[in-house]
């Protein structure tokens, strides 16, 4: 390779890379723009989950969570709600306006047309999807951790805080991407009603995985589920109770990102080239 | 005209859609800097395939493809930077108001945030939708949706803009202002690349034209060129009952060097000059015993060219 051919590849680099941030700026100032819209569809559906299992049913008497006490449970909530939280947010920030942009006003053309490999347009809606999430995350949690009536009790491991919370946000972002290409206006119901909905019950949400141990074949079923990951991931670094084992959480949460990733890079450029 | 002076070439280019139709037939075509240059051909004669060839959005089966120079399916974010793309459907995103549709465009093709800006504002100015920078693009009316896509298409300097059907569901009124623009363009020397159905959008924006069928191309050269390879300066119609082929045969024979054909229940014939032709034609089918029940006489058009190629009418 000469000089000027070095010299130009990077210069194509470098344009590529600002295409990239440009696209990411447009998501930011919509998000921007609408963010009236995006806190109260955040919010709303963990702050009434929180609410009725851990305030409104202490206050009224009525047992939830088992043998640990209400306390314990508002303690495994957290991880839980996080988890969930971050994994809608994948789908509603992603999933649902590809759904749109491909299915009725093809709007999408002119970032297609954006001057890079039509492979990082799809990356760039996965990482606008991860910032998206780790912002719902934080608006969050404040909610699951001040709202329960009975206290909560956190322990920080940093480390694992700050590195699980983008793998976590990164996989919602890629899961989005995927169903965002898969599904079709016409089928959006089922990515809520059958898709979304089971994930969540039988996310771990309000237990924690080793708990199933007494339903061995329903412990063995939800491995299939990626939020499972990502609620004992959010349990590993925020509590110090029982989770599943870090050598687990680390290479099953990566390898479910990068297979979310592929899949869905493959159906955006099956949905953008003919 | 060199090499350099083509903005677009293509080399046997072919597109076979999976289950066998062969939308596009080893086209070779050149388009040389500056000109209007057309397609022309009916739905489904491959136009908006060759364009999504060009533009980086239909995969092309065999055949290579270039703009400015550059391999279009080597090299696509580099492709990109030299087309400008104004599709048949509103692709404005409606997350974003007018002014910010050209803004973050601007953005994605590297100005920074002060050059986009002015430039997006130069432009509002240029396309007459300055008074609507502020306002959702769905408020838009067609006319100016189209207009602000095509400033949003030119807005980086491709070295071609595309436009697919630009005109189809405008008003007339759309229509003309569309055209006034494209023309100011032209005069500015971009080169465009239109592909049409209206043959009258055709003659009058293009310097060249290719007309298209069934993904070959049959004819290519300026409006006029294509309008002479007629070779009769009038066309007369004539709509009459009985056997037309028989009519058009009696025809052919009284009037020398003319051709009549029988075209979608009329009979088109061609002659060299209309001078004493209408009674000719009145006396014959009158004779042979059919009824006429109309006669029109009007120059060649691309339609003629058209049903000359292809024996069938190009429907609007």
């Amino acid at each position: 390779m000469t000089a000027s051919s070095i010299d130009s590849a990077t210069n194509e680099q470098a344009k590529v890379g600002t295409a990239f941030v440009a696209l990411l700026l447009r998501d930011m100032y919509v998000l921007r723009k609408n963010l009236r819209e995006f806190i109260p569809r955040t919010v709303l559906q963990p702050l009434l989950l929180v609410f009725v299992f851990t305030y409104v049913f202490p206050k009224i008497g009525q047992g939830v969570g088992g043998s640990n006490g209400n306390s314990g449970f508002s303690t495994l909530l957290v991880a839980g709600v996080l988890g969930s939280v971050v994994l809608f947010q994948g789908v509603q920030s992603v999933a649902l306006p590809m759904v749109q942009e491909f299915g009725y006003t093809r709007e999408i053309e002119d970032r297609v047309l954006a001057p890079m490999p039509i492979e990082l347009v799809a990356v760039q809606k996965i990482v606008a999807g991860a910032i998206q999430c780790l912002l719902a995350g934080l608006i969050v949690f404040p909610i699951a951790y001040f709202v329960p009536a009975t206290k909560v009790h956190l322990t920080y491991h940093w480390l694992l805080l700050l590195t699980f919370a983008p793998l976590a946000c990164v996989m919602a972002g890629a899961l989005g991407l995927m169903f965002g290409t898969s599904f079709q206006p016409r089928t959006l119901p089922i990515l809520f009603g059958v898709v979304v909905v089971p994930l969540t019950f039988l996310g771990c949400v309000y237990y924690p995985w080793q708990k199933l141990e007494s339903i061995r074949w329903l412990q063995i079923v939800v491995l299939a589920n990626p939020l499972v990951y990502m609620c004992e991931a959010f349990r590993a670094a925020l509590t110090n109770a029982a989770h599943m084992r870090l050598i687990v959480l680390y290479p099953v949460m990566v390898a479910f990102t990068l297979f979310f990733s592929w899949r869905g890079i493959a159906g955006f450029k099956k949905r953008v080239l003919t | 005209m060199s090499v350099v002076d083509e903005v677009i070439r293509t080399e046997e280019l072919t597109k076979v859609y999976p289950g066998g139709v062969t939308a596009v037939d080893t086209l070779d075509l050149a388009v040389h800097r500056g000109e209007i240059f057309g397609l022309l051909g009916p739905n489904g004669a491959g136009k908006t395939t060759t364009a999504g060839m060009l533009t980086t959005r239909v995969v092309p089966t065999s055949g290579r493809a270039f703009v400015g120079g550059i391999n279009v399916w080597q090299h696509s974010a580099q492709a990109k930077r030299m087309i400008g793309v104004v599709p048949q459907t509103n692709t404005l995103d409606r997350s974003l108001n007018v002014f910010e549709n050209l803004y973050f465009h601007g953005r994605f093709f590297g100005m920074n945030a002060r050059t986009s800006r002015a430039e997006a504002t130069r432009l509002l100015e240029q396309f007459r939708l300055s008074e609507r920078a502020k306002m959702p693009v769905l408020a838009l009316s067609g006319g100016m949706a189209q207009r602000l896509m095509v400033a949003r298409a030119v807005m980086h300097k491709p070295s071609i803009l595309f436009l697919d059907e630009p005109t189809a569901g405008l008003d007339p009124q759309g229509r003309i202002a569309l055209w006034e623009i494209l023309g100011e363009l032209h005069i500015g020397g971009q080169t465009i690349l239109l592909s049409t159905h209206y043959m009258e959008e055709a003659d009058q924006l293009c310097d060249r034209l290719a007309i298209l069928d069934h993904g070959k191309l049959l004819a290519l050269g300026t409006p006029t060129e294509l309008k002479a390879s007629v070779g009769a300066a009038t066309i007369v119609t004539v709509s009459a009952d009985g056997d037309l082929d028989a009519l058009a045969r009696l025809l052919e024979q009284a009037v020398p060097d003319s051709t009549a054909r029988v075209v979608d229940r009329t009979v088109r014939f061609a002659v060299g000059s209309v001078r004493g032709v209408l009674p000719t034609v009145v006396q014959i089918a009158d004779r042979a015993g059919h009824n006429v029940a109309d006669l029109s006489v009007r120059e060649p058009t691309l339609e003629t060219v058209f049903i000359n190629l292809t024996g069938k009418e190009l429907r609007e």
